[in-house]
């Protein structure tokens, strides 16, 4: 018998952390600049949303289902949530996360009401939905953005700021500290709660889920809710550090997002991915361009870069699994 | 006769389950029709039964997924039971292996076992050291050892098997049903597992066993509850009972077992393989197939049949050695090369290999001659392929709707004449059949069988892969027995026993 | 009555029931606009129709293939970009404005031949590394993205000869030059998903690649070619894109991406591949033009339109839902018939 062991880093993500170490290594090596205090403070500010967007998101592709509107939906979360803080007179954090979640929630479970109760697969529903959303929002907005949000939206939080040498200041803004309670939370529902256990079970094996018991339509709405509640925090967020709502500024997120999760070991399918290999895989793509850029490459191919990454890391992945490196076909035992 | 002996395993231990007068139909199809089942503590039941002659509707009807119609009584420790849902089925100890096992692949041993505690979406811990205490348990009460860390997709066949038995009986059951449970083990695995059912038989568990191998369903039982269209045929003892006699009353028709083997010594080769070897597989095998020759392979699962099939199917190439057909060696780059030589090969698994399942049945049969469907341009010529199916659904005689419906809605016997005729259509010397009757009913293997014998007659090379040794010692030439890999034994049924044969094999 | 609903039945469950079905909502969506908006139901509205359709129409049908196959190309648009700025590169090479015809010839031929390689590669990393397309092809479309980026700078390319522009606007016959290009391209996506070898492999595959291959069929390269040919497809739109607008941004078309999947589920397509038809997603795509051009006629703008389609894919495949299990009903309540008595199956029936 085995020695008990912690989960194991299965995988990608061990290939990951090797590659992120490699290039942390590069990067170190060839600029001054990146491994300074301001620099990591900037990537963590940098990417907090787009890692709130990914834990979610795994929460749906480990149940086994895609989501397409998540992003447009955190547009469509941002503009309730302004006009509802509006007609409640100006409202405070607490209650503008309490109105995001809510929001958010309320969509992903339009989601899930629609791929549970009619039968209609995830993608189809949610590029539908990913249309309405966006398309509604932009037509009764008729695409201007809000400034004048209230104030402690605006408020630039800064949890944690130091001097570096240079004399300028290195901050952490609340993004950072949203994000990282947002990663545990969903560490916590993805691993360590029943919930999250049914969740694997149910994209592992649908009718093997049902067979046993698992609520399905329950799975469904904690999945999407949750990725929806991801989505309006994560709005929230993103307005506070662009200082603005713009109904077409997370327009085009979801694929990104999607791309890096994917990339991070979550399985298109179901039953596997894990909350590490998620922020690997957001912390891949945001250090390639960080790097990029600290070396002086132009802006303008940081997108051709990164696409090349990712493709690379898929043919390296599947180089292993194909057979294509004389792997046997199994003799059956 | 068998009354005698109901009555008195009753006395003796008390019932756990009566159904009485089940019937269910279906908008309009009558799956069940009146009928009755009882099984008490600790004793093993088998219901025997052809494909759709009610054996799932009557385990969904006793785990609650379907409810029966009318004034069915069902009896749960001689107290009447109300609605029966899933949720109550298994709440009062009822569970099912379901013949997919129903597992979780990417979950650990020990998760899938103790996966019952993470049920019901009030939050709480999962708690992986009580997983594997839950787990542990279990399996100490079988004297089994699992890794427990181990995904269960790294697991062989038989250890899932286990795996599902742990899982249900986590929960406790009172009552357990078994599908199909031996579908893809091997023969020393099956006495494995068997012995594991009495084992949970003396613990006082019900236990009803669903199998097609026959053989099985004798050794295991006490009884066996046959039914057949939906209606019981009665219950029977299994003492005395012979697998021929179940056969009858499954299928409502007699068959008579006869030696079909014929000498094609003296016909002109077709195959001959000269020291194949593929390491881990199958090593220096050196056969030949004549002429109208049936020649069968049989051996348990793992020996390395279906290994050499995919060989001469171009689907794997060889390490050693080399094969001829009609005298020419050949050598494949893939298997379209293989068809084009003119081998055709029937897969065991005809769900997710033998044919593609949503896809048209004319499709189907199709696929493998689609240049002989070319018209003008290079475009699919719809007269000539309509032609072509319909030559071949007359002449096997697949019972069809359309020949534009999906495979899947025919049956399995007809399933598999749709395979035969995709590969006939392509006029091949040689036609491998692995497994050809798995999941077949019992009164639709002999017409396959009558079919596979006129294709010899008609001067086709035929190779029969199956570990079921009766087919094969009633219906080849002559048999060759192989193990780890490796041509052991070569027989002729008209100058060996049956016995003789299934101990060389079962050795 | 019960002859009317079974002859109902007959027409919602044989082949042509997606067809019929699409092609009433088109009548209603028509008869509809035609009532509540006057200028509807004129030959203007038609053929600005017809001039718009041919782009979201071709990202479509590049689309449409490979979801047969059980994939997805989420490249194409950027495809589409990639080719057309193949195209300009061409024509700027040979003079920009004062480029001649055969300038514009090889161009073109260079644009498909873009297209041609951009999804061969696609093609060849999904068929045979078996990596899943979705991830493939998107990180192909970033890839891309970042390709025209760099190349373009963010900015517009202009500056092509005048008969570019017959290509985007002209008419032949008072039939807008892109639809029938759109047309061309459409009949013969159909002819080849419904007579080639490569069609028919693409539906068979698009169902089980494993058993497909089994079959004789060599999916490897049916997978790949299916990539190809929406690289090819793609590389049409791009070039009609390129003279529509007579120039080419990184990023033009980029909201069509996916409409292009919505148009393809709207038809009827099976998200799972292996079943779809060329004629119910062209009626798709006719339906969705209609709608957003009529929204346009009563002054509404393009979001609405998005937002209805959307709207509309989740009604449609409500309704699906509803037909499906009103389908498995009638059908179970049709073989309703008494049971034959168990028959022996061993009577003769030999093969030769």
């Amino acid at each position: 018998m085995r020695e008990q062991r912690l989960p194991a880093i299965r995988g990608t993500e061990a290939w990951l952390i090797v590659v992120i170490a490699l290039m942390v290594l590069f990067l170190g090596l060839a600029t001054d600049t990146f491994l300074t205090v301001s620099n990591l403070f900037n990537l963590l500010n940098v990417s907090a949303i787009n890692l709130i967007f990914a834990v979610g998101l795994l929460a749906v592709l480990v149940a086994g289902g895609i989501d397409i509107s998540f992003a447009v939906a955190a547009s469509v979360v941002q503009y309730l949530t302004a006009l509802a803080v509006e007609q409640l007179g100006g409202g405070s954090w607490a209650l503008g996360f309490a109105l995001a979640a809510g929001f958010g929630f309320c969509l992903g479970a339009i989601n899930a009401g629609l791929i549970h109760y009619f039968r209609i697969i995830s993608i189809v529903v949610t590029i539908a939905t990913f249309n309405v959303f966006f398309g509604f929002l932009m037509f009764f907005t008729r695409g201007v953005s809000i400034y004048d949000l209230p104030d402690w939206w605006l408020d630039r939080v800064i949890l944690f700021e130091t001097q570096t040498a240079s004399g300028l200041f290195a901050e952490i803004r609340l993004p950072v500290a949203v994000m990282a309670v947002m990663v545990l939370l969903s560490w916590v529902l993805i691993h360590r709660l029943n919930i999250g256990r049914q969740l694997y079970a149910l994209g592992d094996n649908p009718d093997g889920a049902r067979r046993i018991g698992i609520n399905i339509a329950a799975m469904h709405f904690v999945a999407y809710g949750w990725l929806g509640i991801c989505a309006g925090i994560g709005g929230l967020m993103q307005a506070n550090y662009v200082q603005e709502v713009v109904p077409n500024a997370l327009y085009g997120r979801e694929l990104e997002v999607l791309a890096a999760v994917v990339l991070g070991g979550a399985r298109l399918g179901g039953g596997r991915g894990t909350v590490l290999g998620a922020v690997l895989g957001v912390a891949l793509i945001t250090i390639t361009s960080n790097g990029l850029n600290l070396l002086g490459v132009t802006p303008y191919a940081f997108q051709m870069v990164i696409g090349l990454v990712i493709l690379v890391a898929i043919i390296a992945t599947n180089l292993q699994s194909s057979g294509l490196l004389g792997q046997r076909r199994r003799v059956r035992s | 006769m068998s009354d005698a002996i109901r009555l008195q395993t009753a006395a003796a231990r008390p019932l756990v389950l009566q159904l009485k007068g089940i019937s269910k139909s279906f908008g309009g199809v009558q799956a069940l029709w009146d009928v009755d089942f009882e099984i008490a503590e600790g004793e093993i039941c088998c219901l025997a039964g052809e494909n759709g002659s009610g054996k799932s509707t009557l385990i969904k009807i006793i785990t609650g997924v379907h409810r029966p119609d009318g004034d069915a009584e069902i009896l749960f420790g001689g107290r009447r039971l109300g609605a029966l849902t899933p949720v109550t089925a298994r709440q009062l100890g009822v569970q099912v292996i379901w013949q997919d096992l129903s597992l979780f692949p990417h979950l650990t041993v020990a998760e899938n076992i103790a996966f019952e505690q993470n049920l019901g979406h009030r939050p709480r811990w999962a708690r992986r050291g009580a997983f594997r205490a839950v787990a542990q348990r279990v399996l100490d009460r079988l004297g089994l050892r699992l890794p427990l860390d181990t995904p269960v997709m790294d697991l062989a066949i038989a250890q899932r098997q286990v795996v599902a038995i742990c899982r249900a009986l986590a929960t406790d059951p009172k009552v357990l049903f078994m599908d199909e449970p031996t579908a893809s083990l091997t023969k020393a695995e099956t006495d494995a597992l068997l012995d594991v059912v009495r084992k949970l038989a003396r613990d006082g568990i019900a236990v009803v066993f669903v199998s097609h191998r026959l053989a099985e369903v004798l050794e295991i039982s006490e009884r066996v509850t046959v039914l057949r269209d939906g209606t019981k045929v009665g219950d029977f003892d299994s003492e005395g009972m012979t697998q021929r006699r179940l056969t009858e009353l499954m299928t409502g028709a007699t068959f008579d077992d006869e030696v079909h083997a014929r000498d094609r010594h003296d016909a002109p080769i077709v195959l001959q393989t000269d020291g194949l070897t593929r390491r881990g597989e199958y090593e220096d095998v050196s056969i030949t197939i004549r002429q109208g020759e049936v020649l069968g392979l049989t051996g348990l699962l793992g020996a390395g049949r279906t290994e050499l099939a995919a060989t001469l199917f171009g689907l794997t190439l060889p390490d050693l050695g080399s094969f001829s057909l009609g005298g020419q060696r050949m050598s494949f780059a893939s298997n379209r090369d293989a068809i084009e030589a003119g081998i055709s090969y029937v897969p065991e698994d005809r769900l997710s290999l033998g044919l593609v399942q949503p896809q048209s049945i004319a499709d189907n049969i199709v696929a493998p001659v689609l240049k002989r469907i070319m018209g003008t341009g290079g475009l699919i010529d719809r007269g000539t392929k309509d032609r072509l199916v319909g030559h071949w659904i007359d002449r096997l005689a697949i019972k069809v709707g359309k020949p534009d419906d999906a495979v899947s809605t025919l049956s399995g016997g007809n399933q598999q004449r749709v395979v035969l005729a995709k590969w006939l259509a392509t006029e091949p010397k040689l036609m491998i059949l692995d497994a050809p009757t798995v999941g077949v009913d019992v009164g639709a293997r002999a017409a396959i069988f009558e079919i596979v014998r006129g294709l010899a007659e008609a001067g086709m090379a035929i190779l029969l892969i199956s570990d079921e040794i009766p087919e094969v010692y009633f219906n080849t030439d002559r048999v060759l027995h192989m193990r780890d890999g490796r041509i052991v034994g070569e027989y002729r049924p008209r100058e060996t026993l049956m016995t003789a044969l299934e101990a060389a094999v079962h050795a | 009555m019960r002859d009317g609903w079974a002859r109902l039945g007959r027409i919602f469950d044989g082949r042509q029931a997606e067809i019929v079905g699409l092609a009433a909502v088109l009548v209603l969506v028509l008869v509809a606009f035609g009532v509540t908006t006057p200028r509807f139901l004129t030959l203007g509205t038609f053929q600005s129709m017809a001039f718009q359709l041919p782009e979201l129409g071709l990202l479509t049908l590049a689309m449409l293939i490979p979801i047969l196959s059980g994939g997805l190309n989420l490249a194409v648009t950027f495809s589409a970009n990639i080719c057309a700025l193949v195209l300009a590169w061409t024509l700027q090479t040979f003079g920009g404005p004062d480029a001649g015809v055969f300038a514009f010839a090889l161009g073109v031929g260079l644009a498909l031949l873009t297209g041609f390689v951009i999804g061969t590669v696609m093609g060849l990393i999904v068929a045979f590394l078996g990596a899943h397309p979705i991830l493939v092809s998107l990180s192909m479309m970033i890839f891309l993205r970042g390709v025209g980026e760099l190349i373009t700078r963010g900015g517009d390319i202009s500056g092509f000869p005048a008969f570019v522009t017959t290509l985007g606007h002209g008419t032949v016959a008072a039939i807008p030059v892109p639809l029938i290009i759109f047309v061309i391209v459409a009949f013969a996506v159909h002819i080849v998903l419904t007579r080639t070898r490569l069609g028919f492999a693409t539906h068979m595959l698009g169902s089980n690649i494993e058993a497909t291959r089994y079959s004789g069929i060599n999916t490897k390269l049916s997978l790949t070619l299916v990539y190809s040919l929406s690289g090819v497809i793609a590389a049409v739109a791009g070039i009609i894109m390129l003279s529509r607008f007579n120039s080419v941004r990184i990023g033009h078309g980029e909201a069509y991406l996916l409409i292009t999947v919505l148009a393809c589920f709207l038809g009827g397509v099976d998200p799972f591949g292996g079943f779809g038809r060329t004629v119910s997603v062209v009626l798709a795509l006719i339906i969705l033009q209609a709608i957003s051009s009529g929204l346009n006629l009563m002054g509404a703008n393009q979001h609405l339109a998005t937002g209805l389609w959307g709207a509309f894919l989740i009604a449609v495949m409500v309704v699906r839902w509803g037909l499906g299990r009103w389908r498995a009903a009638r059908a179970s309540a049709a073989s309703a018939s008494p049971r034959a008595p168990p028959k022996n199956q061993t009577t003769k029936e030999t093969a030769r």
